[in-house]
């Protein structure tokens, strides 16, 4: 939708229909349907029944009544919310602050800009245990660190009050480079004649930054937002290489929940953890696409 | 200006400091820990190793479970070789498709691949269908599930290149006789490159990276990928940090090697236009 | 940059005429539908495979018996096959039943682990066999479904208490309690001496299980004060909550750590640095299954001297009985062709053959399950505590082998006890909902 601006507007040519043949989606369709749209559609019948080795037997709704009456099955629902949110919202400040930063006139640019996307591209999982490591309320470094100023650090991941964010945190920390990146594409593409202008009015840099960068953002932040609820709603790996939901059942997501219903061998309830999942990120989604959608037209 | 320059090197050399102490030490920490003996390592401290046992560990830690590590790179490697391949053709035809013939159905199928990148794959039923099929816990299961996943991001990514090209080169080949099978593959496919070049990247990273997949489609240590032994280890490392840390530093080389070499297709596979869907 | 033209080849095959993605979701969605599942079957190269779980004390008793039994038959051969353990390993055993892709033998878990792999229909009924006579009942009962048999013995007869630093009993002039008060005052004997946790939890990285303990291993004296708590709670009669003895367990770990009894780092230290830390006498006791001694000879044999092993205690100082485990079994799935070799190696798993190949190869940590096998004299003091439990009869099996209902989130519950987030009368009401879900799951009558 927000695609290039450059896309040619599309020539009605009649005669020459043959020469981009509709088989050409056969191969891609078929992988998908088989894989992705078939099972998600499956999802829908199976998590109405209680599935197991022996077969399937309808029971209604009573998979969905359990995700919301048992207590660490909503907890993971609203540890979902609070996830994605968290991690969406810290990725688009920083994001776009270390942005304007790498963009301005400093010194080794080039380094930080790496140094910050690096973590992007490194094992989750890898990462998940590092952080586990580092972060361990005894001798990890973060606490050690923190006991060198006199601050007595706290269990990251053991205080059920703070293992979720915690994890968030280790989340924004491997993803902000990627925020960045994107902000800085955007920035990068601002033309210079307007701050030229500003700046012959005698705006300071905070004014050009209030009125000429953040209004011009708003397309970047609906990107970063976007990638980053998708990714955050869904965010399974980091919390199981580092929490695996604990303690108790204090960071799980639904991500985590599905998975643990599925090793338990409740493949029904398991299968409405999907359908719950699905919706809560189309609640999220479908709204935030229709919004940029009304203002960029689709071609 | 000078003013200006002045106040670059200062915040420049405060960022410097201050990405190192947020970025670098948790490397720092794994490479330090992956070169310490064992009782060192045990201690996880952040400190230089009094004896430096780098090459050691890193022969235990392919000789363990009898070469295991080298059959998931293996495995990995044909996962994200055979799955990025076969992801980027085929996503490759449906994107020209879907630019240069565009009808009533288009809107659909632009959900449908919307919805690809939207969706959480419902597990357990995947799980259900491959059985069907023949293919779960095999690889070549899994490297299916692995395209069917990335294909919404490809498709997205060379439809909006694919309107870059000119329709009048598509004309010209069909004049000099080039039929639609040899119109693709030997015209415009080629001119792709650069786009498939990102493709192939960012999508190479996702899949060798890929966790969750993995772990649901192919458990077992059989056929496992490197990020599963790393999962696997750690059950069995917990006295041996050293290990465990060879194992996160020797799976972080990979996408480490490709940065160094594609680091600004890969920059512009991520900001492109394509994201946003 | 890609290979275009095998790619071709793939195309030109396909049928044009597809009008959308969607048309072609549909047509395989239907195809995906009709669809069953086909089975491939253990191996048929003439060696044995057999999966077993990567835990040390499985590898070690499979390799001894494994060993013992080629070299008495030169033209087998057999391959262990290792798989994860915990619910990761319950997983995979489920999946490769389901699909048939199963190997000649696995093992796996008694009781109502088993009875979740719906054994009949996915294993063979050894009832028949003239090699299972020698099968103590006690274990029989761990393996059968109605009258089906479905598993050979592997390993010892496990107790689930309290392993604890004999140093330390020595120094502080303690005796083994016999009570639930004794223990607590012991422990505050331990925490005003110093130095020492009283006792030691572990709820790190994928340890979280080790909480279980003292609900689970408190099945004695439940037994003790309902006798007939086992079938009532199957039938969905009694439950945790409801029944005083039953929420005791829950009650039990709720107290130790409002105490303050617990290690300082019991949030983060996992299984084996509790073990490590037990025999390095920072901990006094540590709530466990014998099993953990295997653990412990693996990693530091000369501790194992030190440590004593006793029943987590109840209100009854006269009848201070200890929960037993049944070692797991192994199993032959229905999917095995070649039957024959692999009931040969059963039979010399169930004769007393067989456990002196154990004896030689292995820890021996507990009595066997089969008529005729002996320990040897000389065993540590901790497996020479447990025997005494066995001899004097004060013995009772773990819930999981009176009862099919198991909830898998019993872990996380206790966890979430010891670390003091969620109550035990708040936690026992919660897993019997836990419990609801595998009984209803199970198709069990009264859920």
């Amino acid at each position: 939708m927000a695609t290039t601006a450059t896309a040619a507007p599309p020539r009605r040519r009649r005669g020459h229909r043959s020469h981009y043949p509709l088989w050409f989606y056969l191969p891609a369709g078929v992988v998908y349907g088989v894989l992705f749209i078939a099972p998600t559609i499956a999802s829908f019948y199976f998590a109405f029944t209680r599935w197991n080795l022996s077969g399937t037997e309808f029971i209604g709704f009573e998979n969905f009544a359990l995700f919301f009456s048992e207590p660490y099955l909503f907890q993971g629902l609203v540890n979902t919310f609070v996830y994605g949110v968290l991690t969406s919202g810290l990725k688009v400040v920083l994001g776009l602050l270390l942005a304007v930063f790498l963009t301005s006139q400093i010194i080794a640019r080039g380094y930080l800009r790496s140094v910050v996307f690096f973590p992007t591209l490194v094992s989750t999982v890898g990462v998940g245990i590092t952080f586990t490591v580092l972060m361990d309320p005894g001798d990890g470094l973060v606490n050690q660190a923190l006991a060198l100023f006199g601050v007595d650090g706290p269990g990251w991941l053991t205080d059920p009050s703070l293992a979720l964010i915690s994890v968030a945190l280790v989340d924004v920390w491997k993803g902000v480079g990627l925020a960045t990146l994107i902000y800085i594409a955007g920035v990068v593409a601002i033309p210079q004649e307007y701050f030229e202008a500003a700046r012959v009015d005698g705006a300071t840099s905070a004014q050009r930054l209030r009125h000429i960068t953040l209004p011009l953002m708003r397309p970047a932040t609906a990107t970063v937002i976007v990638l980053s609820l998708i990714g955050g709603l869904r965010s399974f790996d980091l919390i199981w290489a580092m929490t695996q939901g604990g303690p108790g059942f204090t960071s799980d997501v639904v991500a985590s929940v599905i998975f643990k219903q599925y090793q338990a061998g409740f493949w029904g309830l398991s299968s409405a953890g999907n359908v719950v999942l699905f919706l809560i990120v189309a609640a999220f989604m479908v709204p935030l696409y229709w919004k940029l959608n009304r203002k960029e037209v689709d071609r | 200006m000078r003013r200006r320059r002045t106040a670059g090197v200062l915040s420049g050399t405060i960022a410097i400091i201050v990405s190192a102490v947020v970025f670098l030490v948790p490397f720092a920490f794994i490479v330090l820990t992956a070169s310490k003996t064992r009782g060192e390592a045990a201690l996880r401290e952040f400190t230089l190793p009094t004896e430096w046992a780098i090459w050691e560990n890193f022969l235990a830690v392919i000789r363990e479970r009898d070469y295991m590590l080298l059959g998931a790179f293996v495995n990995s490697t044909i996962l994200t070789v055979a799955s990025v391949a076969v992801m980027v053709v085929l996503a490759a035809m449906v994107g020209y498709v879907m630019q240069r013939r565009p009808n009533r159905l288009t809107p659909w199928l632009n959900a449908l691949v919307l919805a690809g990148l939207i969706i959480p794959p419902a597990v357990v039923p995947t799980i259900w269908v491959l059985q069907g099929l023949g293919l779960f816990r095999t690889l070549h299961g899994l490297v299916l599930i692995e395209v069917a996943y990335g294909l919404s991001f490809c498709v997205l990514l060379f439809r909006a290149f694919v309107a870059t090209i000119p329709r009048e080169l598509d004309e010209a080949a069909v004049i000099d006789g080039a039929g639609p099978v040899r119109l693709f593959f030997q015209v415009v496919f080629p001119l792709l490159r650069s786009v498939i070049v990102t493709a192939v990247i960012v999508q190479s990273v996702a899949v060798f990276n890929d966790f969750q997949n993995p772990l649901y489609f192919l458990p077992g240590d059989d056929h496992a990928t490197v990020q599963l032994t790393l999962y696997n280890f750690r059950s069995q490392y917990t006295t041996e940090w050293n290990l465990l840390f060879m194992d996160i530093l020797l799976i972080t080389i990979p996408p480490l090697v490709m940065y160094a070499f594609f680091n600004r297709q890969i920059v512009a596979g991520l900001t492109s236009g394509a994201i946003k869907g | 940059m890609f290979p275009t033209r095998p790619l071709r080849r793939t195309a030109a095959g396909a049928t044009p005429h597809m009008y959308s993605s969607a048309g072609v979701a549909v047509v395989a969605l239907s195809a995906g539908l009709a669809l069953t599942g086909c089975s491939t079957g253990g191996g048929d190269d003439g060696t044995l495979n057999i999966l077993i779980d990567n835990s040390e004390a499985t590898g070690q008793l499979m390799q001894a018996l494994v060993d013992a039994y080629t070299e008495a038959n030169p033209d087998v051969e057999i391959e262990l096959e290792l798989r994860p353990g915990g619910s990761e390993g319950d997983n995979i055993v489920k999946t490769r039943l389901q699909t048939g892709d199963m190997p000649d033998l696995f093992f796996y878990n008694s009781g109502s682990l088993l009875q979740a792999l719906a054994p009949d229909q996915t294993l063979v009924d050894l009832a028949g066999e003239s090699y299972m006579d020698v099968v103590t009942d006690t274990f029989k009962d761990g393996v059968s479904a109605g009258d089906a048999l479905y598993g050979v013995p592997v390993g010892h007869a496990v107790g689930g208490g309290v392993l604890y630093d004999l140093a330390a009993y020595e120094e502080l002039g303690l005796e083994v309690p016999t009570t639930w008060d004794e223990f607590m005052a012991n422990n505050q004997a331990i925490l005003d001496a110093g130095g020492r946790a009283p006792v030691i939890q572990t709820y790190g990285t994928e340890s979280a299980w080790t909480s279980q303990l003292f609900v689970l291993a408190d099945n004695y004296n439940v037994l003790a004060a309902e006798p007939d708590w086992a079938e009532a709670y199957t039938a969905n009669e009694k439950h945790f909550a409801d029944t005083p003895a039953a929420a005791a367990g829950f009650e039990h770990l709720q107290e130790v750590a409002e105490a303050g009894y617990l290690n300082e780092d019991f949030a983060s230290l996992t299984y084996n640095e509790g073990l490590a830390a037990l025999a390095a006498g920072e901990g006094v006791h540590y709530p466990m299954l014998t099993t953990a001694l295997t653990e412990i000879e693996a990693t530091d044999p000369d501790a194992l001297d030190g440590i004593g092993f006793f029943a987590l205690p109840g209100t009854d100082a006269a009848n201070a009985g200890l929960t037993t485990w049944l070692p797991g079994a192994l199993y032959l799935p229905q999917s095995t062709e070649d039957q024959g070799a692999a009931k040969d190696f059963l039979a010399f798993v169930a004769s007393t053959e067989g456990c002196d190949a154990q004896t030689a190869g292995a820890s021996v940590i507990g009595p066997y399950f089969i008529e005729g096998c002996t320990v040897p004299e000389d065993v540590p003091p901790a497996v020479a505590q447990l025997q005494s439990y066995f001899d004097s009869g004060l013995t009772a099996p773990a819930l999981e082998f009176l009862s099919p209902v198991k909830g898998p989130a019993l872990e996380q519950i206790t966890v979430e006890v010891g670390s003091g987030i969620r109550t035990a009368a708040d936690a026992a009401s919660l897993y019997d909902e836990d419990v609801k879900k595998q009984a209803q799951q199970l198709g069990l009558e009264g859920w």
